[in-house]
């Protein structure tokens, strides 16, 4: 054995380290795939050996290897074996190789679910680290189910460094394991008040990823983030919050209200970019959501539009280039305040960089009015003739057809312009988007009537021309417009003023070298044009001559199509060409044929919108899963092939049935089917019901016959020579322009009049005044674009199902069911209960004292004054020594009987945060609706929205107190409520006290830590002491008065004199001498909790500090001042805090060494082993690691981390504690401790 | 959330690589190239911000980079990030790198690959970054006050 690893440690100096292996690779340039596959041969080798060290090194090169894009994933076996090193230097290596190559199908993670159990709860704080960053990267849903309690437990851990990584992953966890997220969800909203800036900062980073994708599950937190944001000043976390309120304003308008004011403070006092640009974001958003409702916002606007102008004008091209990006948010909402910057804008497309140049762009879509649109696009035409390099170009170009298409060619006023800007944008060469400017040419002929007559003139020029268009094959991108040009001319062939000309155009032989379908068009609409010829021809009878040419013509063209290889042009073509040769045959005889021919083309093609044929509903009975056929066996794929084409072709059904497929279907199962799916549709709100009525709408909608088509106006020349003609447009536009203005000025009231008669479909009640005066050459017929019948408009067809963010939809405010307190926990868990996390969580519930760690019953005891009732109970019960919970009982119930709250306390809460006023007057209206954020931002519609601050200052104070008491009362109920599950919990975790063992056990006695502080005849001072967890230094006092007297009780003051090593926290300002102020007052029989931090350095000793409370007593006739001494006992067992251990990490502890021993024995102490660990649990804040039989070790820790290890021992009556501890002081003294506490019962 | 980040030479060799989401090798391979390809066509007095287009995720994602000497720093993020708050993080980044290594250059990162790619790795977090504290401000840094403690890399 010793032999062979000195043998391994030899051959490890011949090994190639990583160094090595980066020169190596470094020196092997121009063999280097070789290398590599020499070095990872090697690397399979010492992957072999038993040393771990050496597979380490093996593994660390994999991974170097990983990143230049090898495959290392055979490996995987071996990175698990690394990871579980417990040297941290090879455990690191593993992690991070896990992290580069694991992923979800590696079948190997299955292995490490232990393993990162195991260094989740290592005490070294770099293991648990590297284990969550590794994991991070790999987790999987079984990984992120198994170890989700795990990180939870971590998300408390001492160390911020840990905590901060363990909220982190939760969002992984989250995301794999969607379940998870409500029982986290309360912990992960306390880690929000971390006192450490990292974890806090990690919270906020979560839960806005969280809220982005799901916002109005987050409403509830806005108050919270408010008060984050007016009091943080770390600028990454006011970024994360104000990116955050972005996403929520716009499903709650009044908090925009709430945000528009410190918002606009920030920006106008940061000096960070960053933050300043972010606040202008969300000012921006909100202005969006609220730019229904208020206008008169318009000094925000101003303020954000100015800001952003400082930033494209900044020398640095990041701040350009964002600043660009914001303003084309507010272009959406307030075009007009960013028109007055085109200048700018227009600048900002002449910069070298490309970036900002597309955002320039962008702005531009926006920018334009039916005024400036030509200009606009002639920049743009500029630039394109300048741009250089194709894709910016193309990207040029796109944006030109996009300005001028947008919201249905709103702006266009002249559609010869139009045309002969995308025949112009035809000449550009090698671009891309050549089937852009044909279906723009296409739809524009299509469905503006009025300019078919000159489109097709151009496209006839265009045909004439192919050559300059096809000259070079490289460039076959553009030719996509001669399909365009020739569909054009065959549909509307009796605009054409030489047909002939055309036909012989589309008919030369170089058309053959076109791509196919084109080829096809071309065929296709020559059949068209020689219907037209014939047409014209025969009117004339004397020359027939010609039409008897054009069929020569075509009867001599068209073999060379029939031979064409695609199958396409081949049938049309040798089709048409049949037909022309029997229509020859008929001419020969003097036969009429042209009205034949015509009607083989007669009719009108409408446009059909995009999404018509998914929108074809599934006719009444007919059921798409069922055979019509029975199919034959094994032709499964087939069927499958069938089945999802069905899927594509028809609108998906809502709540299909997943059926047997093989099943025959006889006619009455069929009927039986077909009632169930009937009742189904009835039923779900989703399905698209058949109803006359909106098939009725559509008609309406289509009513092409209604738009009125204003003639031509002649003053446009339809012909015009020469190519670039849009320049010449735009003159005679503008001239059009003048003359219509002095049109209008004659018959202005006239005008006025037509125009409510008229009913312009497209005049956008959107554009600007001056705007008005420009009509456009001739109105659009936009003809609309057809949806079948029964078809509902909606826009969910977009979104992708498989969006893993949709899982965590959930509701937050929801109080927690008792079930899913806990995680959900897998069936199968191995039989290691003690290393198991999920007992790990219960130890820390089952020590019977509940106050104490989970992060809803701290936020209980917060909120003491609901609890008040509860310690009294508990109190007495204590005092009488024996009894059990029972008294408590009743009175629970009890509470619960009453009937239930009407809402969530969250939801009431951001409504009375949000409504600074809008509470309606009567408060029984108040109360009663306030259920859900969403009734109440519907009452608050109702309410005057528009004046705000009147309806505030108006309010009756009283109205809103009252409403304010029965909100709170409210939320006291709820409270109650879940104390009374907790109590449950409590309940159940009694029983597991000591990892299962316990069923036949007598029960515990009850216990209290609370120990009597001070007692006169008219107060009663009970406290109990406990260690921060957040903080090392603190401890925290948490003292109940009870008030004996029949008097009232007031003005309490809380003071003790400091010593040098406590120190009570006082508010900033008090002198070290003065008392505080105990926040409540007593009425007669009451009793309150308040809480007091001291701060401590020295917790090796237990000391005691003096203190006096001084009250006022207030008779009905006299008060008189009293005081009450007290001795505050700051035992050693106070600094200890509940801490679970594993055994494994407990023996790794032991191990070390670093701990120095102690022990103790107890004589005569006659109670079951059970009750004994106990009452070590709960009075000295240990956890049991492990049981057996009549011996148990338990472990806690000290707020400033000392581990302190004990192994207990009993045999007749006799208790012997062997402990250990690295500070012996602090270990001697908790000994004395427990001793004393053991003495005493 | 950041997405990834891809540290690469002038020539496109991939220095230091995290994918924070999980794509095969050659895909990786592939995105490493049409960045480099991307950001490598660009001046150095240009906007340090492309739209990644189909590299990753599509159109909520945004290239940040930054470019120091031979070595590009490229951070793939989604629209959560601050665009600007990501530049200074790149900032931070190398400045940590720098202490760590002294001097950082091209192959300190591939020489010490093990403890770059895990001080890279809480840069996921970025928080955790986030609480590093640079001794003196950056120039051109647009965050402000950065809170920053650097936690020294290798106490191991």
């Amino acid at each position: 054995m010793a032999l062979k690893i000195v043998k391994g440690s030899i051959d490890r100096m011949f090994d190639k380290n990583l160094q090595d292996l980066v020169r190596g690779i470094r020196n092997h340039k121009e063999d280097e795939a070789k290398y590599i596959s020499t070095c990872i041969d090697e690397i399979k080798q010492e992957l072999k050996q038993d040393n771990i060290a050496v597979k380490a090194n093996a593994v660390c090169k994999l991974t170097y290897l990983q990143m230049l894009g090898y495959d290392v994933s055979w490996a995987a076996f071996n990175i698990v074996e690394v990871m579980s090193s417990s040297k941290f230097t090879y455990k690191r290596i593993g992690y991070l190789a896990a992290s580069q190559c694991f992923h979800e199908s590696t079948d190997v993670i299955m292995l490490t679910t232990n393993q990162i159990r195991k260094d989740l709860s290592s005490p070294n704080q770099y293991d648990t680290g590297v284990a969550l960053t590794g994991l991070s990267c790999f987790v999987t849903p079984d990984l992120a189910r198994d170890l989700a309690n795990d990180i939870m437990t971590l998300m408390s851990h001492t160390k911020p460094y840990i905590r901060k990584k363990a909220v982190l992953i939760m969002y992984k966890v989250f995301l794999k394991y969607p379940e998870s997220l409500r029982p986290a969800f309360p912990r992960l909203k306390e880690k929000l008040e971390d006192p450490d800036p990292g974890v806090q900062s990690a919270a906020v980073n979560v839960i806005c990823e969280l809220a982005r994708r799901n916002p109005k599950n987050y409403l509830s937190l806005a108050p919270l983030f408010f008060k984050l944001m007016t009091s943080s000043t770390n600028n990454w976390v006011l970024i994360k919050i104000i990116k955050l309120f972005g996403a929520l304003t716009p499903l709650e308008p009044r908090l925009g209200k709430k945000l528009i004011e410190p918002l606009t403070n920030l920006i106008h006092s940061t000096s960070a970019m960053s933050l300043l640009y972010e606040c202008v974001n969300t000012v921006i958003a909100v202005l969006i959501s609220l730019s229904s409702g208020m206008p008169n916002h318009s000094a925000s606007i101003q303020l954000c539009v100015q800001k952003l102008r400082i930033l494209i004008e900044d020398s640095d091209q990041n701040l350009k280039y964002l600043g660009l990006l914001a303003m084309s948010k507010i272009l959406k909402t307030h075009p007009k305040s960013v028109q007055s910057h085109k200048d700018l804008i227009l600048q900002c497309l002449d910069d070298k960089d490309e970036s900002i140049r597309l955002r320039a762009l962008d702005l531009l879509y926006g920018m334009v009015s039916k005024k400036n649109l030509m200009e606009i696009v002639k920049k743009l035409m500029l630039h394109v003739d300048k741009a250089e390099g194709t894709t910016y170009r193309d990207e040029l170009l796109t944006k030109i057809i996009d300005i001028c298409s947008q919201s249905n060619y709103q702006y266009i006023t002249n559609f010869e312009w139009y045309i002969s800007i995308l025949v112009e944008l035809t000449r550009l060469e090698g671009t891309r988007h050549g089937h852009l400017i044909a279906s723009q040419m296409l739809d524009v002929a299509i469905r503006v009537k009025a300019i078919r007559a000159f489109a097709v003139a151009q496209m006839a020029t265009l045909l004439d021309n192919a050559h300059l268009l096809t000259g070079n094959t490289q460039r076959n991108g553009i030719c996509e417009v001669l399909y365009a040009a020739a569909w054009i001319c065959g549909e509307f062939s009796e605009h054409l003023e030489e047909p002939m000309a055309t036909l012989e155009a589309m008919l030369r032989p170089k058309v053959a070298t076109l791509p196919g379908h084109i080829q096809a068009v071309y065929v296709q609409n020559a059949a068209k044009l020689f219907a037209t010829v014939l047409r014209g021809q025969e009117g004339v009878p004397a020359d027939s001559t010609v039409a008897q040419e054009t069929s020569q013509l075509l009867i001599d063209r068209l073999p060379l199509f029939v031979q064409s290889s695609n199958l396409e042009v081949q049938e049309r073509a040798s089709c048409i060409l049949q037909l022309v040769k029997y229509i020859q045959k008929l001419q020969q005889k003097d036969v009429e044929v042209a009205e034949e021919v015509t009607a083989l083309f007669a009719g009108e093609l409408n446009p059909v919108a995009p999404k018509a044929q998914k929108k074809v509903p599934v006719p009444e009975g007919l059921d798409l899963d069922v055979w019509i056929n029975e199919p034959p066996s094994g032709s499964e794929s087939e069927d499958e092939g069938r089945k999802s084409k069905g899927k594509a072709v028809f609108a998906k059904e809502e709540s299909r049935h997943t059926k047997p497929r093989y099943t025959e279907v006889d006619e009455k199962e069929l009927a039986k089917r077909r009632e169930v799916r009937k009742a189904e549709q009835a039923n779900n709100p989703f399905y698209i019901k058949a109803s006359p009525s909106s098939q009725k709408v559509y008609q309406d909608g289509v009513g092409v016959e209604h738009i009125p088509v204003v003639q031509i106006d002649l003053s446009v020349p339809l012909k015009v020579p020469g190519m670039p003609m849009s320049d010449q447009y735009v003159k005679l536009e503008e001239e059009r322009r003048e003359r219509n203005k002095a049109d209008k000025k004659k018959k202005k009231d006239k005008k006025k009049r037509e125009k409510g008669e008229k009913g312009r479909r497209r005049r956008g009640d959107s554009g600007p005044e001056s705007e008005e005066d420009i009509t456009p050459a001739h109105m659009v017929d936009i003809v609309t674009e057809e949806m079948p019948e029964n078809a509902l408009p909606s826009d969910d067809d977009d979104k992708d199902p498989n969006d893993p963010h949709k899982a965590l939809n959930i509701d937050l405010d929801k109080p927690l069911a008792d079930s899913e307190k806990k995680l959900p926990v897998r069936s199968h868990r191995p039989d290691e209960v003690l290393k198991s996390p999920m007992e790990d969580r219960q130890v820390v519930e089952v020590v019977p004292e509940p106050k104490k760690k989970t992060g809803k019953e701290k936020k209980d005891r917060k909120k003491s004054k609901e609890k008040k009732k509860k310690h009294k109970q508990e109190e007495e019960g204590d005092l009488m020594g024996a009894g059990s919970e029972e008294p408590v009982q009743p009175e629970e119930t009890k509470e619960v009987a009453a009937p239930p709250p009407a809402s969530t306390p969250e939801a009431s809460d951001l409504d009375f945060w949000l409504s600074n006023a809008p509470v309606p007057s009567n408060p029984q209206a108040a109360a009663a609706p306030a259920s859900t954020p969403r009734t109440a931002s519907g009452m608050a519609a109702v309410a005057p929205d528009s004046e705000p601050e009147e309806a505030k200052d108006t309010e009756p104070e009283e109205t809103k107190s009252s409403t304010h008491k029965k909100k709170k009362q409210k939320k006291e109920k709820e409270k109650k409520k879940k104390k009374h599950h907790h109590n449950h919990s409590d309940g159940a975790g009694d029983e597991s006290v000591q990892n299962g063992t316990v069923e036949e056990e007598e029960p515990l006695p009850p216990m209290s830590n609370y120990a009597l502080l001070a007692e006169n005849s008219y107060i009663k001072m009970v406290c109990d002491i406990q260690g921060n967890l957040q903080d090392g230094s603190q401890v925290v006092v948490s003292v109940i008065f009870e008030n004996k007297c029949d008097s009232f009780i007031k003005s309490m003051e809380f003071n003790v004199l400091d010593s040098l090593n406590s120190k009570l926290q006082r508010p900033d300002g008090a002198g070290p001498h003065d008392g505080l102020i105990v926040p409540f007052q007593l009425p007669p029989g009451i009793s309150n909790e308040a809480r007091f931090i001291f701060s401590v350095q020295n917790i090796v000793m237990p000391q005691k500090l003096k203190g006096t409370l001084t009250f006022i007593v207030k008779t009905d006739d006299s008060s008189t001042h009293e005081k009450l001494d007290f001795k505050l006992h700051f035992t050693c067992t106070s600094y200890l805090i509940t801490t679970p251990c594993y055994s494994d990490a407990y023996s790794k502890l032991l191990e070390s060494g670093d701990l120095k021993g102690c022990s103790l024995k107890l004589e005569g102490v006659n109670q079951p082993f059970h009750h004994l660990l106990a009452r070590i649990c709960f009075h000295h804040h240990f956890s049991v690691v492990e049981r057996i039989d009549s011996c148990a070790s338990m472990y806690s820790r000290s707020i400033q981390g000392h581990h302190m290890c004990l192994l207990v021992k009993t045999a007749d009556q006799t208790v012997s504690i062997d402990a250990k501890c690295d500070e012996p002081g602090l270990l001697g003294n908790v000994l004395d401790e427990i001793k004393l506490t053991f003495s005493q019962c | 959330m950041i997405k990834a980040i891809l540290i690469f030479n002038n020539h496109g060799k991939p220095r230091l690589i995290r994918f924070y989401e999980y794509f095969a090798e050659d895909v990786q391979q592939q995105i490493i190239r049409e960045t480099f390809h991307l950001v490598s066509k660009r001046d150095d007095n240009v906007c340090n911000f492309l739209e990644g287009g189909s590299l990753i995720g599509g159109s909520d994602y945004k290239l940040i980079y930054r470019h120091y000497a031979t070595l590009y720093f490229v951070f793939c993020v989604d629209s959560s990030e601050s665009e600007l708050g990501i530049l200074d993080l790149i900032q931070v980044f190398v400045e940590t790198l720098d202490k760590c290594f002294e001097n950082v250059c091209e192959l300190d990162l591939i020489f010490h690959m093990d403890k770059g790619g895990f001080s890279a790795a809480p840069a996921r977090a970025v928080s955790a970054v986030k609480n590093i504290n640079l001794p003196e401000m950056p120039r051109n840094i647009n965050i402000g006050d950065i809170n920053i403690k650097v936690p020294s890399l290798s106490p191991f």
